[in-house]
């Protein structure tokens, strides 16, 4: 089971370690890790993508309360919230690939944003499901690298 | 004012009596200004020691016990100490000395990241960068380590920060800290279903953890155990939340404890159980008490609810306050009669004995411990080392008005030489010995020094075998008598030892004369150290 779990936390020196800490101690997994600062340049927001039985998921929460710093933890599932991910892939092209590369951007809403004469980098910025599709699509072609921000989520917009 | 008073000001404002530790260059600035305060300095043989014993101090005195110790191997010396309080929440605060703030990170002598490397085993750490941080970061760990689910908390402080000048020494009332406000009071809506649970149980048990003697909630245990008849098991560490011969206490639960108390649990309709962590060594099959019973879990700690086993009413709060809260529930003692049910567990305890065949030719282990803890002061305090001592400890010591203590949760080698001498200071009036093995013994043998220095008048008792006991009955059921690494041959000889470091000796050889050397052993205020021989083939089981 996939769960996301938004964690505001003192923007201090440390505190990113402890966090992973706490989840590789505990063998808890972690599908992806995303931070930044907020709004108050005293918290950031981690945004933390696990998956673990029902048990795990809630301990994860707990064991995320316990920590001290600690501010606040929101624990939501993807059908819950708007999650995006940023990905830019780097690949090789040449004539005969060139238009299909250019055609899979167009169907994936994806952008080119730098090239060069051998290769293109693509930018995409959508749910973290169709980003592992855009790779799926692009590993035919050579890939060069890869670069991924892990998935952002908020809950959705309630009032 | 220096950090380095700012500190020592801090320690003042907090109560603190005593200090233990272990000096360096790092730590240097420290100890010269904590020679202008009232507050004792003890100069342990080596830093484990230093958190051991103000371990002691702390379950004695229900406030953290302090260590201080050097930057580098001073540090990485006092994990194990740091872990065993973590492991069974005591209160401890640990300062370390750290290289120049400058310096931090580019591996000077004596440098370790220790807030980094102790991580997983404190509540809390700091690493001081701003002297005039000093008094709200000693605040706040001092809250931190004797509040919710008790702890230890490092302070790591460079030694320029404890040599630069503060501005302004005020140290503050209160602590505002929005990450961490623990939860006291249990919620009033599952108080009032406990007790209907209570209604309908015909066969209702509590079981009691450590929590319950780290809240001081034992009166209240025993009153609310007594007004609705309730019987009480423990866990290790819960040992001494009631007097071992109190007609509703039956003993301790898990695989090293007794088998009515284990049987007692399998059969409850109802299980209380209280600041205890449903551990492995504890409830080996937590799934099998669940299956046909109604489990209430009561902790400070919301996360260790629902942890090993899914309770069907948690209860997060501090033991004292929910006990005082259900005992203002409105339910009528005769409501909750389980006459029968203690009748049950009174055979039980009367027919499951354990039968030992204790061999002649040596000291038996149990007689000698129950004829020590009835010569015992009803108050005093008994601590265990880790080992075959440990689980005999727990099976005939004989609780009254004392306390017993031991490292239940890390199982410490070496723990109960300076835990005792910790309790000793805390409460110097009162009797206080330590029993080991020789394996432990040796782990911790270099505090006799400590003892004689700073006059600590700590008993020791050391059970001789010439084997570590434990992991030789490990080998003896798991592979069958192929023992390796466990023969203590080359030991000193302990009546030697004794008189090196000047401290009165008596060895008992078999159980002739127990007695006798037992009134001997307590009769004064002395240190002593006495040599019991036991049967190297011995099992605890």
């Amino acid at each position: 089971m996939k769960r996301i779990y938004s964690v505001l936390v003192e923007n201090r020196s440390g505190v990113l370690c402890k966090v992973a800490g706490l989840f590789s101690r505990r063998c808890f997994n972690i599908d992806s890790l995303a931070v930044g600062e907020t709004d108050d340049p005293d918290i950031s927001c981690m945004t933390i993508v696990s998956s673990g039985d029902q048990r795990t998921i809630e301990q994860i929460e707990k064991q995320l309360n316990k920590k001290l710093d600690v501010i606040k933890v929101k624990t939501f599932d993807e059908g819950q919230s708007v999650s995006r991910e940023l990905m830019l892939v780097k690949v090789k092209y040449n004539k005969n690939n060139r238009r299909d590369i250019l055609e899979t951007c167009e169907i994936m809403k994806a952008q080119i944003v730098d090239m060069s004469k051998t290769m293109l980098m693509i930018q995409i910025c959508d749910v973290p499901e169709k980003t592992r599709l855009l790779i799926s699509m692009l590993q035919s072609i050579s890939i060069v690298e890869v670069a991924r921000t892990g998935t952002l989520a908020l809950p959705k917009c309630s009032d | 004012m220096i950090g380095a008073e700012a500190i020592v000001k801090c320690l003042e404002a907090e109560g603190v009596k005593a200090v233990f530790g272990y000096p360096g260059v790092a730590i240097c600035p420290f100890y010269n200004s904590i020679l202008d305060s009232s507050i004792r300095t003890i100069l342990i043989r080596t830093e484990q020691n230093a958190a051991h014993a103000a371990s002691g101090l702390a379950r004695m005195t229900g406030k953290p016990g302090v260590c201080a110790v050097t930057s580098g191997p001073g540090a990485t010396n006092v994990i194990t100490g740091i872990a065993t309080a973590f492991a069974d929440s005591i209160p401890l605060i640990c300062i370390t000395g750290q290289v120049n703030s400058e310096l931090l990170g580019s591996d000077v002598f004596q440098e370790a990241d220790i807030t980094g490397a102790v991580e997983s085993f404190v509540k809390y750490s700091y690493l001081v960068k701003n002297v005039n941080d000093i008094p709200r970061i000693f605040k706040e760990a001092f809250y931190i380590a004797n509040t919710g689910r008790k702890g230890p908390v490092l302070i790591d402080i460079p030694i320029d920060i404890q040599n630069a000048v503060i501005n302004k020494f005020k140290y503050p009332q209160e602590v505002s800290m929005r990450t961490y406000k623990p939860t006291v009071n249990g919620h009033i809506m599952q108080i009032k279903k406990v007790m209907g649970q209570l209604q309908k149980a015909k066969r209702p048990i509590i079981c009691a953890g450590g929590g319950v003697l780290l809240s001081g909630a034992e009166k209240e245990l025993r009153t609310f155990a007594e007004k609705y008849s309730i019987p009480v098991v423990s866990t290790m560490m819960g040992i001494g939340v009631m007097p071992t011969e109190h007609p509703m206490y039956f003993g301790m639960v898990g695989n090293n404890g007794k088998a009515y108390a284990n049987r007692a649990m399998n059969e409850a309709d109802l299980i209380i159980m209280v600041g205890a962590r449903v551990a492995d060594r504890a409830i080996s099959q937590p799934d099998l008490i669940i299956g046909n019973s109604v489990l209430v879990h009561i902790d400070v700690d919301s996360a260790e609810i629902g942890k090993n086993a899914i309770p069907t009413i948690p209860l997060v709060g501090d033991a004292r306050h929910i006990f005082e809260d259900l005992l203002k529930q409105e339910l009528e003692p005769q409501d909750c009669e389980h006459g029968d049910w203690i009748d049950t567990l009174k055979h039980y305890r009367d027919t499951m004995q354990i039968k030992r065949n204790p061999n002649p030719e040596y000291v038996d282990p149990k007689q000698f411990i129950i004829c020590l803890s009835e010569k015992m002061n009803e108050n005093g305090v008994y601590v265990a080392d880790v080992g075959q001592n440990q689980i005999w400890s727990c099976a005939y010591h004989i609780v009254r008005e004392g306390r017993f203590m031991t490292s239940g949760g890390m199982g410490t080698m070496g723990y109960s030489i300076p835990a005792a001498m910790g309790a000793k200071l805390a409460c110097p009036e009162r009797q206080v010995v330590a029993v080991c093995g020789d394996g432990s013994f040796q782990m911790s043998m270099m505090e006799l020094a400590t003892m004689r220095q700073h006059d600590i008048r700590v008993k020791i008792i050391v059970l001789k075998n010439n084997y570590l006991g434990m992991v030789r009955e490990y080998q003896h059921y798991t592979y069958k008598d192929h023992y390796s690494v466990v023969d203590l041959s080359g030991s000193p000889d302990l009546e030697k030892l004794a008189a090196a470091y000047d401290i009165p000796f008596i060895r008992l050889v078999n159980n002739h004369g127990m007695e006798e050397a037992i009134d001997a052993f307590l009769k004064n205020d002395e240190s002593m150290l006495m040599e019991c021989l036991i049967d190297p083939m011995d099992l605890v089981k």
